[in-house]
């Protein structure tokens, strides 16, 4: 097996990619862990690492059947869920389970597999040709485009689903749309960070920036600076070191909630939140 | 009248929940809605609300069959029975208020606030206020798209006394000075007489719907609400 560390002339697209990503991650993995939802990004990663598989097994780009696997396996086990009242967790569980296992079948079967191509997928690759940049780059305006039009709507259904179908609002169209956008942002991010450490850009830039802030704006402002701070860093210290890209960039984020949790113990900033409730 | 409801009736798995109701409200209502618990209150409004829509009969909001259009919503202000806040959301007041917002005017918002003296509150996180708070912000939560009518349902569960009657002052500013109609939902016999002017006694089906003076002027009404709250009281032990 080889990890991919980033090379000098790979740091530019690397760059780009990484803190485009880093952002959507942000604001797509921030609705996720308010609801209660923060190894879905996990599950819709391993359901995509099965439409990866097939892509690979019938010779079609990987990325957009796993895009369309993650989205439509994820749809329709939201729709079973609501359906015959399973738990999430147990949602997240059988999208996890199923997507990997389809994967490990499909790839046994293929013949002439690149078991490089294979590993690009499960950890990341450190080499984004500009071809994946713009596509990431489209992929990701499209997304936020949508994010900004909608994140009100959105933040109600997360805030009180009650209240928000009170007021109008059509939630179960938004859970759809939200799980849709994880999709797609999850398939994207694969590149960068790989399919097993997905979550970790979902989540922790998101978890760090909630130690500290008062408010939902506030939040997600934070949030994304955390998570471009990750990128940037795991970039440049796996250049300097020479060592695997996607696990610097989130051992950096798990290193950013190390440092929010001792300021935040130490009682350096002054906000309500998780240390409280610990306390 | 601005509430028509007629013959409701609602089946949750062949159990009858509300059973053949029918009563109206009129413009600047006060209604005060008792009954024991599982007689069919949080139902009634559920279906009211558009929350649930698997029912018999008709419910009217100015004229319009809630069934055929959900437009009414934007006229009624909704307060939940128990605000279930995550202590960690990251929202403030201000942003709790404006998610229910049809236009991005700051400013009603903060006339919203006003209205349940909590403007100097705007800028902290929901997640810090007490449970009394938290149900202030969410009646102005309800106020911000200037409702004509408010439903509580049974908003002063679990909130301390001090907390309580500030929350009933602020309910009878909004019926008298911003002449809202309010349907509310409570086990509390002494504020319903305080405040309300129409009672509707509630236990699946409806035994009294009319002024609040005659229901508890009436010692054979309050003498048939006490026994059906102590059947129901019993049959849930």
């Amino acid at each position: 097996m080889t990890f991919e560390a980033v090379t000098y002339e790979s740091i530019p697209h690397a760059l780009a990619s990484g803190i485009i990503i880093s952002i959507l991650c942000s604001a797509v993995g921030l609705f996720l862990v308010l609801r209660r939802y923060s190894l879905f990004g996990d599950a819709l990663a391993h359901s995509a690492f099965g439409g990866v598989a097939f892509g690979l097994f019938i010779g079609i780009y990987p990325l957009w059947i796993a895009c369309i696997v993650a989205i439509l396996s994820a749809l329709g086990l939201t729709k079973i869920r609501q359906k015959f009242d399973i738990s999430s967790d147990a949602i997240v569980a059988i999208l996890f389970a199923t997507g990997l296992g389809a994967g490990v079948i499909l790839l046994s079967m293929a013949d002439d597999l690149d078991l490089h191509d294979v590993e690009e997928f499960l950890f990341g690759s450190a080499i984004i040709d500009t071809q994946n940049v713009i596509t990431i780059f489209v992929m990701a305006g499209a997304i936020l485009t949508i994010l900004f039009f909608t994140y009100k709507k959105l933040l109600y259904s997360t805030f009180s689903e009650e209240q928000a179908k009170a007021s109008g609002i059509p939630v179960d169209k938004m859970s759809y749309l939200l799980i849709a956008i994880a999709g797609v942002t999850v398939v994207i991010s694969m590149q960068l960070v790989g399919v097993l450490l997905i979550s970790a850009l979902f989540v922790l830039p998101n978890v760090s920036a909630m130690l500290y802030s008062r408010s939902f704006k506030q939040t997600m402002m934070i949030s994304m600076c955390f998570a471009v701070t990750a990128t940037v860093l795991g970039i440049v210290i796996s250049y300097q070191f020479d060592i695997a890209q996607s696990g610097c960039i989130v051992l950096v984020a798990a290193a950013i909630f190390v440092g929010s949790l001792i300021v935040k113990s130490a009682g350096l900033v002054k906000t309500a939140g998780m240390i409280a409730k610990a306390g | 009248m601005i509430v028509d409801i007629d013959k409701l009736s609602v089946d949750y798995s062949g159990i009858k929940s509300l059973d053949d109701i029918s009563f109206g409200i009129d413009e600047g209502d006060f209604l005060g809605i008792i009954g024991p618990n599982g007689a069919g209150k949080s139902t009634l409004f559920k279906c009211m609300l558009g929350l649930h829509t698997q029912y018999d009969g008709t419910i009217k909001v100015f004229g319009n069959d809630i069934r055929d259009s959900r437009k009414y919503l934007s006229q009624v202000g909704y307060v939940p029975q128990k605000p279930v806040v995550d202590r960690n959301f990251p929202a403030t007041i201000r942003e709790v208020i404006s998610m229910s917002q049809n236009s991005n005017d700051s400013g009603k918002v903060d006339d919203a606030l006003q209205k349940v003296w909590m403007h100097e509150m705007a800028d902290r996180r929901i997640g810090d206020l007490s449970v009394g708070q938290q149900q202030r912000v969410f009646i102005a939560k309800a106020l911000v798209n200037s409702p004509k009518i408010l439903v509580l349902d049974e908003p002063v569960t679990g909130i301390d006394q001090y907390n309580k009657d500030l929350f009933f002052q602020i309910l009878g500013e909004l019926n008298t000075k911003e002449k809202i109609s309010i349907i509310w939902s409570s086990h509390d016999l002494d504020a319903v007489e305080r405040l309300a002017n129409k009672v509707a006694c509630l236990n699946k089906t409806l035994f009294f719907h009319g002024i609040s003076e005659d229901f508890f002027s009436d010692d054979e009404v309050l003498k048939k609400y006490s026994e059906t709250s102590m059947q129901m009281h019993m049959h849930h032990h």
